[in-house]
């Protein structure tokens, strides 16, 4: 227990404050900000597995994110679904699509994989926007039901129309994404997409099925996009086809890479931390994305693995200090 | 005989790299292929290992036809293989290496590894085991948490023998396993090989170091311009005129 302490103390102390901020931070627009830094986080945690730890460089994560969007929208607000059938019913038809377009899509590799993807995520983009009986078009849908209410037994019934529980809500999906991808990565499952990532025909020449490999690890990227959409969906209570343009796919891209690819916590770094950057940058407007393109650019030059590497070194220096004084 | 390759033809457009060529790997023997640059070797050992498809021909292993399978059905079916130049996980610690040489014996499927059922914690118990078996037979055990990179050239090469190794393979085949490297770690490489040889694994190399190759192989084929030419004991195939003229003949003592 001792040990185990010793050796997650940090972790614990995260988990903490992240439980106790929506009592300190009472201020309604940060707190909103907070829950949408979560929201993100999922959907960055996700396109990390398929992109970073596999290799695989999908631009489509957009285009599932929307399909969890839409499909919570659809189901909940046109169809009358409760919420908590409508979301793992989203997520499942956002992975089976995944699969679907999987199958010829990770047949190709490197840049014409990206390529796919994007033309892909375009797709999802314009269906979203012309099939107006399902879609409502370029318009939207507004109108989206907050996540229906639950009864724990013993704590009676928890809604979701507040700030707080919402914040848990979103908190709690993060937790369960970070579990799922913590359990996949720390695994010889996870060597496995890793092995792809390093060297495609060795992995292949080892025994690992690796378009079966790949197919898995983008089925659950797109499971997870879509649990982050549909909650979004629920939490804005209105969506239109934006969220599934290429410009969602690149926040969850730059979450990823300035936090640190192929790393659990950078994701989650990456989408608390830009976010606010960007609030701050607000008073140099357009200017703003000049500045965050070269900000990119040296992270991807000087820190390949985001803030989550620079720590790193950070922490191994300070460890070689200390052993050697 | 544990690895039959009847009439194998392999071409590129018009250019035909492997040309009839019939073989046999015998069960617990080192049989080596040996020829000339462009004779077709490293194209057969990817025939075989399932890297390339034959356009013709046939390969039976342990009595089944394995031809036209993909790369990782051949390599569950018990054949393993190195490459010509070091190929490793080279982001990946060498433990990590050797786990995903071992992954195709573990169960590690998406929901036993999501949940940790009793079959994922015991294969990976016996994963461990394995790796650390695998590292004392290679003397890696110091470096086991080292990343690929900081290795040595000789020491990739171990662990590029170990990945192969450790799932138990039948029959492994080394594409120029000591190629590249220094003196002494031939003679390393060369030891280890007979080391796996007597651990009961068939082992088929392709080699041009041809004073290694007399003493260590119990057979030779010699392949010139994509045809077998010779087959036989190591000394008859040297005394063999076409193997000379071929091969040994331009550098008699190379």
């Amino acid at each position: 227990m001792m040990k185990w302490l010793k050796a997650n103390w940090f972790y614990l102390i995260v988990l903490v404050i992240a439980l106790v901020v929506p009592f300190a931070i009472t201020n309604r627009y940060y707190s909103q900000v907070i829950t949408m830094s979560c929201l993100f986080a999922i959907g960055a945690l996700s396109l990390n597995l398929i992109m970073g730890y596999t290799g695989q460089a999908s631009l489509a994560h957009g285009g599932f994110f929307a399909i969890g969007a839409y499909g919570v929208a659809i189901l909940t607000s046109t169809l009358g679904w409760n919420f908590w059938l409508a979301l793992p019913a989203a997520a499942m038809i956002s992975a089976f699509v995944g699969f679907l377009v999987g199958m010829p899509a990770l047949r190709t590799r490197g840049a014409y994989f990206a390529i796919t993807t994007m033309c892909l995520g375009e797709i999802f983009y314009l269906v979203a926007g012309n099939w107006i009986e399902l879609t409502g078009g370029y318009n939207g849908i507004v109108g989206i039901p907050v996540p229906s209410s639950i009864v724990v037994p013993g704590l009676g019934q928890i809604t979701f129309d507040s700030q707080i529980s919402q914040y848990y809500l979103v908190l709690f999906f993060l937790l369960l994404t970070l579990f799922v991808m913590h359990r996949l990565v720390k695994s010889l499952k996870g060597l496995t997409f890793m092995s792809i990532r390093n060297n495609e025909d060795l992995a292949e020449a080892v025994g690992i099925n690796t378009f079966r490999t790949k197919l898995l690890s983008f089925v659950v990227a797109n499971f997870f996009a879509a649990l982050a959409g549909g909650l979004y969906a629920s939490l804005i209570g209105s969506i239109s086809p934006s969220v599934a343009s290429i410009a969602m796919t690149f926040n969850f891209l730059m979450y990823a890479l300035l936090g640190g690819i192929a790393t659990l916590a950078g994701p989650i770094v990456g989408a608390f931390v830009m976010p606010i950057l960007m609030e701050y940058m607000q008073f140099l407007q357009d200017y703003q994305m000049i500045l965050f393109g070269v900000l990119l650019i040296i992270v991807i030059i000087y820190f390949p693995r985001g803030f989550m590497g620079l720590f790193t070194t950070l922490r191994d220096k300070l460890k070689k200090t200390k052993v050697g004084a | 005989m544990l690895l039959k390759g009847e009439n194998l033809v392999k071409s590129f457009g018009g250019t035909i790299a492997v040309n009839d060529v019939t073989f046999e790997v015998n069960e617990g023997e080192i049989l080596s292929i040996i020829g000339p640059n462009g004779a077709g070797k490293s194209v057969l050992f990817s025939l075989i290992s399932g890297a390339g498809k034959p356009t013709s021909g046939s390969i039976k292993f342990a009595g089944e036809e394995i031809a036209g399978l993909s790369a990782n059905q051949i390599s569950r079916k018990g054949i393993a293989r190195t490459f010509q130049l070091t190929a490793l996980f080279d982001q990946l610690q060498v433990v990590h290496n050797l786990a995903l040489g071992y992954q195709k014996k573990a169960q590690n499927g998406f929901w036993g590894t999501l949940f940790h059922s009793p079959r994922y914690n015991s294969d990976k118990k016996a994963m461990e085991t394995k790796i650390l078996e695998m590292l004392e037979f290679l003397g890696l055990g110091a470096k086991a948490f080292d990343f690929v990179s900081t290795l040595s050239q000789g020491e990739q090469r171990l662990l590029s023998i170990g990945i192969a190794l450790i799932s138990d393979p039948k029959l492994i085949l080394f594409d120029e396993p000591t190629g590249g490297l220094i003196q002494e770690d031939t003679e390393l490489i060369t030891q280890l090989i007979r080391k796996i040889n007597k651990k009961g694994v068939t082992v088929c190399l392709i080699e041009h170091k041809m004073r290694m190759i007399m003493d260590l192989a119990d057979r030779i084929v010699v392949l010139n311009y994509g045809k077998k030419i010779a087959e036989g004991k190591p000394a008859d195939v040297a005394a063999d005129p076409q193997v000379i003229e071929a091969y040994l003949g331009r550098k008699k003592d190379a």
